[in-house]
C-alpha cells in the first residue's frame, strides 16, 4: 500500500520559463528511467500477449502437441507439460487473459471508486456519512472470501465475469483516497466560482475537480489494474478461474495440481508466476516514475 | 474518544450484519439451485430417493419456510453458534470442523502479519537514510509486492524443500505423529510451519518497507524537520520524530491489509496442503459443501473484524489526535 501523494501541481519557480503543464510532464516523462523501464516492460509483455497467439499455428493452447514433460529446447521454448501441452503457447495466451482481467477489473473498480469518492467528498454531510459507511463495510469484508462464495455458486466463469466481480469488490481504498482529495479541492476558489455560476454537482466534479487530480486518478487506475491481476491469479489458483481457455493463474494451478514441483518440472511453474510478477512489478515501477513526473518535489536533483 | 469507538463499533456491527446477510442471500438468490446440484452430484437413480434427498436438503437449508422466517432462523442458529452440518465431513458440525483448522491458520497468520510489519518498517526506516540500502531495498520491495503469494510459495518449496531438502513441502505435521501437546509434535509442526510462514512473510514485507521509506523521506523533508535542524537539533531526535509520524499511516495500512492477507493465507495453505481454513475452503468448494463454505466465510469475517478492532485500539494509543477527539478523518 503506497502512500498517497499530493496531486496538486506545484507552481513553477519564479523566473523559470513557464512551460505548459502537459509539455512539462512529457519533458520529464521521457527522462524518467523508472517510467521508461516500467512502461516498456508492460508494452513488451502486452505485445507478446497480443501478437504471440497469432503467430502460433495452433489455436488451442491446451491441445496435446508435443512430447511429454520435456525441458525447454528449440522447438518448445518453455518446455511441455506432463500431457505434452506447449507451455509457451499457454503462456502467450495466458498473458492475454491476464491483461484483459486487469483492464476490466481495474476499470470497473476505478469507475465505482470515482463515483463514490467524488460524491462523498464533494457533497459531504449525510451523503458522505452513508457512502463512507458503505466503503468501510466493503473494506472490512475480505473481498476474496466473497468472490469465493459467489464463484462457487455461479456456473458462469469467464475472464470478463471474473473481472467484473473483482472490480465490484476492490474499489474501497481508492474511493477513500479520492474522497480525501476531493475534500481538499472542493473549497478552492475555482470550485466556488463554478458553484456561483450555477453548475450542478457532476458538472463541477468532472469539469473542475477531476481534471485537477487527473494524474492522481491515472496512477490509481494503474494500482487497481495490478491489484486485479493479482486477485485473479489467486482465484484461478484456487480453482475458480475461467472454465475455458488459459490464464497465467490457471497454468500455476495445473502445475500445482499435477505436482510439477515434486517432479522438478520448473519450466511449468516458473514462467506463469514470472509473467504475473513482471507485469505487476513493471506497473508499480512505472507508477513510481509517474509520481516523480507529476510531483516535482520527488524529482531527484 | 467515546464517539470514536461508538462509530467504529457501529461500522463493525453493520459489517457483520451485511456479511451475514450476503452469506444468507447467496444460495437463495443466485442463479442455479444448490440443492439440485447436490442431489445431482449424489447420482441417485431412484426418483423417490432423489426426492427424499431434496426434501432433506430443503429442510436443512430451511428453504421450505417463508423468506423472512428463513432469515430470522439463520440469525437465530448463528447466534447459538450453529453453522449447520458439513457435507464434506458428514455428520460433523461445521463449527467443529472450522475450530479444528483455526489454530493452524492463526499460527501462520499472526506471526506473518506482525513480523512482516515490524521488520518491513524497520528496513524501510533504515533505507530512508542509507543510499546503498535504499538502492537495493526499493527494487527488491517492488519485486516482492508484485509476486503472487502462491508463486513465491511454490518457488520456496522448490528451492528449500525439494532441492535443498531442508523443510517438508506439504502438510502441517508428519503423518506418523499424533497431533497433541507433546514436544515431538511441536517440533515437527514448527518444521512444517517454516515454508508457508516464509512465503507469507516475504510477500508482505516489501510493501511495508516501501511504504515506510516513502513516508520517512516525506517527513524528513517537512517543515518541522527543517526547523528542528535549523535549531541545531541532533539528527537522531529529528529521525525519531519523523518515525513517529511516519508510523501512523502504517498502522492504518495494517488494518487495510488484513483482508488481503486472508487471501494470501488461503492460497499459501493450498500450496503447502497446510491443514488450516484455506485447505478446508478448497475442499468445501471441490465437494460443493455450501455449509462449510458459508461457515468459513463468517469465520474469516469475524476474524478480520476482531483484528481491525484491535488495531483501532492500538491507533488510539499511538495517535494522540484520536485521544483528543479528532476522530475519523484519517485519509
Amino acid at each position: 500500500m503506497s502512500t498517497l501523494p499530493d496531486p496538486a501541481p506545484e507552481a513553477p519557480t519564479a523566473g523559470a520559463p513557464v512551460a505548459k503543464p502537459g509539455r512539462e510532464s512529457l519533458h520529464y516523462a521521457v527522462r524518467n528511467p523508472k517510467l521508461i523501464i516500467g512502461v516498456s516492460l508492460v508494452a513488451v509483455l502486452l505485445a507478446v500477449g497480443v501478437i504471440g497467439p497469432m503467430l502460433l499455428d495452433n489455436g488451442n493452447p491446451n491441445e496435446y502437441v508435443g512430447p511429454q514433460a520435456s525441458a525447454p529446447d528449440g522447438t518448445y521454448w518453455m518446455g511441455t507439460t506432463t500431457f505434452g501441452q506447449d507451455v509457451y503457447a499457454q503462456f502467450v495466451h495466458g498473458l492475454r487473459a491476464t491483461f484483459l482481467v486487469g483492464v476490466v477489473g481495474g476499470a470497473i473498480a476505478a469507475v465505482i471508486a470515482m463515483l463514490v469518492g467524488f460524491l462523498a467528498g464533494y457533497r459531504g454531510g449525510v451523503t458522505d456519512e452513508i457512502l463512507n459507511m458503505l466503503t468501510n463495510v466493503v473494506l472490512v469484508i475480505p473481498a476474496l472470501a466473497v468472490l469465493l462464495i459467489i464463484n462457487a455458486y455461479m456456473g458462469v466463469r469467464s475472464v470478463a465475469v471474473q473481472g467484473l466481480f473483482i472490480g465490484l469488490t476492490s474499489w474501497p481504498w481508492a474511493a477513500r483516497a479520492i474522497r480525501a482529495q476531493t475534500f481538499s479541492l472542493r473549497t478552492r476558489e475555482f470550485v466556488d466560482l463554478a458553484r456561483l455560476s450555477g453548475s450542478g454537482t457532476w458538472r463541477i466534479v468532472f469539469r473542475e475537480i477531476a481534471p485537477n487530480m487527473s494524474s492522481y486518478l491515472f496512477m490509481m487506475f494503474i494500482l487497481l489494474f495490478g491489484g486485479s491481476i493479482l486477485i485473479a491469479s489467486s482465484l484461478d489458483f484456487i480453482g475458480l478461474g475461467p472454465t475455458e481457455g488459459v490464464s497465467l493463474g490457471l497454468m500455476l494451478q495445473s502445475a500445482q495440481q499435477w505436482s510439477a514441483l515434486q517432479l522438478g518440472m520448473w519450466w511449468w511453474f516458473v514462467p506463469p508466476g514470472a509473467g504475473i510478477t513482471a507485469i505487476v512489478g513493471a506497473l508499480y515501477v512505472a507508477n513510481v516514475g509517474l509520481d516523480e513526473v507529476f510531483n516535482p518535489k520527488l524529482r531527484e536533483s | 474518544m467515546r464517539r470514536y469507538f461508538a462509530r467504529k463499533l457501529l461500522i463493525y456491527a453493520l459489517t457483520f450484519v451485511v456479511a451475514v446477510t450476503v452469506n444468507w442471500m447467496i444460495p437463495r438468490f443466485m442463479p442455479g439451485d444448490p440443492v439440485s446440484a447436490m442431489v445431482a452430484r449424489a447420482r441417485v437413480s431412484q426418483p423417490e430417493a432423489a426426492e427424499a434427498m431434496r426434501t432433506y436438503y430443503n429442510n436443512l437449508f430451511g428453504f421450505d419456510e417463508p423468506l423472512w422466517q428463513q432469515y430470522l432462523h439463520f440469525w437465530g442458529a448463528l447466534l447459538q453458534g450453529d453453522f449447520g452440518i458439513s457435507i464434506f465431513v458428514f455428520p460433523t458440525p461445521v463449527g467443529d470442523v472450522l475450530l479444528d483448522a483455526l489454530p493452524y491458520t492463526l499460527g501462520l497468520m499472526i506471526p506473518a502479519v506482525l513480523l512482516s510489519w515490524f521488520v518491513g518498517n524497520w528496513i524501510g526506516a533504515l533505507s530512508a537514510r542509507r543510499k546503498v540500502l535504499d538502492n537495493t531495498v526499493l527494487p527488491a520491495g517492488y519485486l516482492l509486492t508484485a509476486m503472487p503469494y502462491m508463486w513465491i510459495a511454490v518457488i520456496l518449496a522448490w528451492a528449500l524443500g525439494a532441492k535443498a531438502g531442508w523443510f517438508p513441502i506439504s502438510g502441517g505435521y508428519s503423518l506418523d505423529i499424533q497431533p497433541g501437546p507433546s514436544a515431538d509434535f511441536a517440533l515437527d509442526a514448527l518444521h512444517h510451519w517454516v515454508l508457508p510462514f516464509l512465503s507469507l512473510f516475504l510477500v508482505a514485507l516489501g510493501g511495508w518497507a516501501i511504504g515506510m521509506r516513502n513516508m520517512i523521506i516525506y517527513e524528513l523533508e517537512s517543515d518541522y524537520a527543517s526547523y528542528l535542524s535549523a535549531l541545531g537539533a541532533p539528527q537522531r531526535l529529528i529521525r525519531r520524530y519523523a518515525f513517529r509520524n511516519a508510523v501512523l499511516p502504517q498502522v492504518t495500512g495494517l488494518a487495510l491489509q488484513l483482508g488481503v492477507l486472508v487471501a494470501g493465507a488461503l492460497v499459501t495453505e493450498i500450496v503447502f496442503a497446510y491443514p488450516g481454513l484455506g485447505s478446508l475452503i478448497l475442499a468445501a468448494i471441490q465437494n460443493q459443501d455450501f455449509f462449510l463454505l458459508q461457515g468459513a466465510f463468517l469465520f474469516i469475517v469475524i476474524g478480520v473484524l476482531i483484528a481491525n478492532f484491535l488495531i483501532d485500539i492500538v491507533y488510539v494509543v499511538v495517535d494522540p489526535r484520536t485521544r483528543t477527539g479528532m476522530a475519523g478523518g484519517t485519509s
